[in-house]
């Protein structure tokens, strides 16, 4: 029962902890400016287009009472969907919808929500339920995410994301988050979904957790962790570094779904990514931020920074990333 | 992104710490404030206060004063009144504060402060030549006669001296089933005039003193009428509500002769209240700070009037209370609800003392969340579903104190002094917990809440605290100090080392 970890053993480690990463990164990287543009989703989704980001399509939005009124004929055309609060937070509010079943809405789960359950949520987003201190908010529909089905089978009645801490552009930690019925198809660790620490240079899989303790399959199905490798891992590094471009921000989690049909899509920014990461890739995060800290000259393309980072985490075959060495213009005589 | 020098940070801390324990240490040196409380005689600051609407005619205001009550001296007198004339007469052993002026309209306060020491009983003897007090008349009519006969003879039958005759009225008054001789003199008067009336019916002189019931840091009080009987020798006082013979040792007798308590020629709807301050600091001393108005005279809370002194009481506490908050949430990393609810509570603690607050606050926030159930599904918009629970708080605190009551607790009455919208606002964040994370989240939220709570009130309730942060305000510097110290704290909180066990595994 009271079992403790000496604070000297940590420190070896590198565990970053609460108070560390409030004052010395959060409160010193990132600009209170920038916050609006990560703690609303809406504006998360406009700025990251211009960089290339994708993120899932935009269906609807509901900001006024009265538009809840006509929300069954508006989603008629839709079988899937997810309704998020535009500032909502951890996860919190966000509703899921995987299809129909008469005039009910069917969860992943396969539980059923009737119509005024979810003109409920909706007003109870509308009325800042779940932002932020309580702000009046926005609802976001958004296209059903249909994860990749090599990543999906790891999941349990729930799509799985990518949370990748971006240290000043530079990806320096990254997991796999499995939904598991514990956690009710949702991906957060806390709540028991399953965590799995990914190496930065190929993205494989490293450990795997689930309540902080390692485990080496899916409690659900039974498939084994270790095994997992992310496809298109440069691409999705790449991804999560251009949003430090979009936003500023100089310490974010960038969490990151993998579309059946368009690839991977930017699901949020956080600018105040949680810890656990640490204890999925069994690293503390210091050494790592250390380092980039270290930097006399910064990296300023995100290809250049994730080349960076990948060799730091000991990938050899890779690109390198394409300069471009414009040749002078022959100088003429005037 | 820059990363500043944390030098003058600290400097400036230190700086902060260092002017305020100098400070505190030049205070101790120079009024002799001690360190430590109740090494001294309690020195009780009583502040009468008058309000009257004046008519803009000439006003003359006379207020009655204590004159060597029994169980106190007093130390000094000071009466504060912008542009008012004042002195104090004395006529037949009557002292009056009587304040005059030409021209004055609308609403007029004025103030009459009274410093007391405690314990030093000096009773005044009457003078050689006075003569002895008879009783007074009393014109009693029809019924009232023979209804009053009945008594004093069912009384005198009972006793033998006045002062036994006085303790059998009473007792026959406080009867729970009075005989209807009692019902019919109790109908149009009060206790204390009945048996004013029906002891100098009797021939015993009988008079009504008022009294103040001295609290600590109490306000707008009134005065209480006390019975005092003429036993042959002296006066003798009774408690007209018990029964009991004596002044109390907390009960100072502000009026002990028969005339009236506040006369105003010139205005109307007047009014007095009482506030009132124990100090702890020795009265010499003050007394000195006063006279010559040192630099450090002038700086003390002691200046204010009292009504203020015994709010800023309560809210020189409060700072306490959020190191204990700091502390707790920074270097220990217990979860709450609500970043400052534990303080709110801890200060309702102490107006409720800690354990029937305890279980007022877990009473209220079940009862709340039982019903914030229901709530939930009516489809309620936020304002309005914290609105409602507002409302239903109310019923469940005048529920609980009814009951309370009804089964004898006076403390169930207490459970008012919890803030109505931190209740409901933390009944409403407990629910959505509920619902999104479980009772397991719930119950350690709340829990934690509480024992932070619980240590605040502790830390607020020490005489320690009360005493260092009311006589040396100075030493909320340090207090601010070591909050900014804890704000750049970036070690492990205690709980943290639990939470990452697990790495013990990857060393």
């Amino acid at each position: 029962m009271f079992d403790w970890i000496s604070p000297r053993v940590l420190n070896r480690l590198g565990m970053l902890n609460m108070n560390k990463r409030n004052i010395d990164y959060i409160a010193r990287y990132n600009d209170r400016s920038a916050y609006p543009l990560v703690d609303n989703k809406l504006k998360t989704k406009l700025v990251v287009e211009e960089h290339e980001v994708a993120s899932p399509k935009l269906l609807q939005v509901v900001s006024e009472q009265h538009e809840i009124g006509h929300f069954r004929d508006r989603v008629a055309n839709f079988d899937g969907f997810a309704i998020k609060p535009a500032k909502g937070s951890g996860g919190k509010g966000i509703l899921v919808i995987t299809g129909r079943e008469g005039d009910d809405f069917v969860k992943p789960s396969g539980a059923r929500v009737s119509l005024e359950e979810m003109e409920r949520h909706l007003s109870n987003i509308l009325a800042g339920l779940y932002s932020l201190g309580g702000a009046p908010d926005v609802a976001v529909i958004e296209d059903l995410v249909r994860c990749d089905p090599r990543l999906a089978r790891y999941s349990h009645e729930g799509v799985p994301d990518i949370r990748i801490i971006v240290f000043k552009g530079y990806p320096v930690m990254a997991m796999l988050r499995l939904a598991t019925h514990a956690s009710d198809g949702k991906a957060n660790l806390h709540q028991g979904a399953v965590g799995v620490g990914l190496n930065l240079a190929n993205g494989r899989a490293l450990n795997a957790v689930q309540f902080d303790r390692p485990v080496e399959r899916h409690p659900d199905n039974d498939l084994l962790l270790s095994e997992i490798k992310i496809d298109n891992w440069h691409y999705l590094l790449n991804m999560a570094s251009r949003c430090y471009e979009a936003t500023g921000l100089g310490y974010m989690g960038v969490d990151l779904v993998v579309d059946e049909s368009r690839g991977p899509l930017l699901l949020e920014l956080n600018a105040r990514p949680g810890l656990a990461i640490q204890v999925a890739n069994g690293q503390g995060l210091l050494p790592r931020l250390k380092a980039v800290e270290a930097l006399k000259r910064p990296h300023l393309t995100p290809e250049e920074r994730v080349y960076w980072a990948m060799t730091q985490a000991g990938a050899t075959h890779i690109t390198a990333p394409r300069r471009d060495h414009p040749e002078l213009d022959a100088l003429l005589p005037m | 992104m820059i990363r500043h020098s944390k030098a003058p940070f600290f400097i400036a801390t230190g700086l902060l710490i260092l002017a305020g324990i100098l400070l505190a240490m030049l205070r101790h040196q120079q009024l002799g404030v001690p360190w430590l409380p109740g090494q001294q005689q309690p020195v009780w600051l009583v502040e009468a206060r008058v309000d009257f609407q004046a008519w803009g005619d000439p006003v003359t205001v006379s207020l009655n004063l204590p004159d060597s009550p029994p169980g106190f001296s007093v130390l000094s007198e000071q009466a504060a009144s912008p542009g008012y004339g004042f002195a104090i007469t004395e006529r037949n052993r009557d002292r009056r504060a009587e304040w005059t002026i030409r021209q004055a309209r609308g609403p007029q306060t004025l103030y009459f402060k009274s410093r007391l020491i405690a314990g030093d009983n000096t009773p005044a003897p009457a003078p050689d030549n006075a003569l002895p007090p008879v009783a007074s008349e009393v014109f009693l009519e029809g019924p009232d006669v023979a209804a009053a006969r009945a008594l004093i003879e069912l009384a005198g039958s009972r006793s033998s001296s006045p002062a036994s005759f006085t303790r059998e009225l009473i007792s026959l008054l406080n009867n729970p089933t009075p005989d209807q001789n009692i019902r019919l003199l109790m109908s149009d008067r009060s206790r204390s005039e009945v048996l004013y009336q029906l002891i100098n019916y009797s021939g015993t002189p009988a008079r009504i003193a008022e009294g103040l019931r001295l609290e600590d840091a109490r306000r707008q009080q009134s005065l209480l009428p006390w019975l005092q009987v003429y036993d042959g020798e002296r006066w003798v006082t009774f408690n007209p509500r018990t029964a009991e013979q004596g002044v109390p040792e907390d009960v100072l007798l502000w009026r002990e002769e028969a005339s009236s308590l506040l006369d105003v020629s010139g205005g109307s709807n007047s009014v007095v209240s009482f506030s009132m301050l124990r100090q702890t600091v020795p009265a010499q001393q003050i007394m000195v700070a006063e006279a010559d108005n040192r630099a450090f005279g002038a700086l003390s809370l002691h200046q204010l009037p009292v009504e203020q002194q015994g709010m800023f009481r309560m809210l020189l506490l409060l700072p306490f209370g959020a190191m204990v908050v700091c502390l707790m949430r920074i270097l220990v990393g217990i979860k709450t609800s609500g970043t400052f609810m534990p303080v709110l509570i801890a200060v309702a603690f102490v107006q409720t003392s800690l354990l029937p607050g305890l279980a007022a606050f877990i009473g209220v926030v079940t009862l709340g969340l039982l019903m914030r159930g229901y709530l939930s599904s009516l489809n309620l918009l936020l304002v309005s579903r914290i609105s409602a629970l507002i409302i239903l708080v109310l019923f469940i605190t005048a529920g609980i104190s009814i009951i309370g009551y009804q089964m004898g607790f006076s403390t169930g009455m207490t459970v008012t002094f919890f803030p109505m919208v931190i209740l409901a606002w933390t009944i409403e964040r407990m629910s959505i917990l509920w619902e999104e994370e479980g009772a397991r989240e719930v119950v350690s939220q709340g829990v934690g809440s509480l024992i932070v709570a619980v240590l605040a009130y502790l830390v607020m309730r020490a005489p320690l605290a009360e005493h260092l942060s009311f006589n040396f305000p100075e030493l909320h510097l340090v207090v601010l100090g070591l909050i900014l110290l804890m704000g750049q704290y970036t070690g492990y909180k205690l709980t943290e080392l639990r939470r990452f066990t697990p790495m013990k595994r990857y060393q």
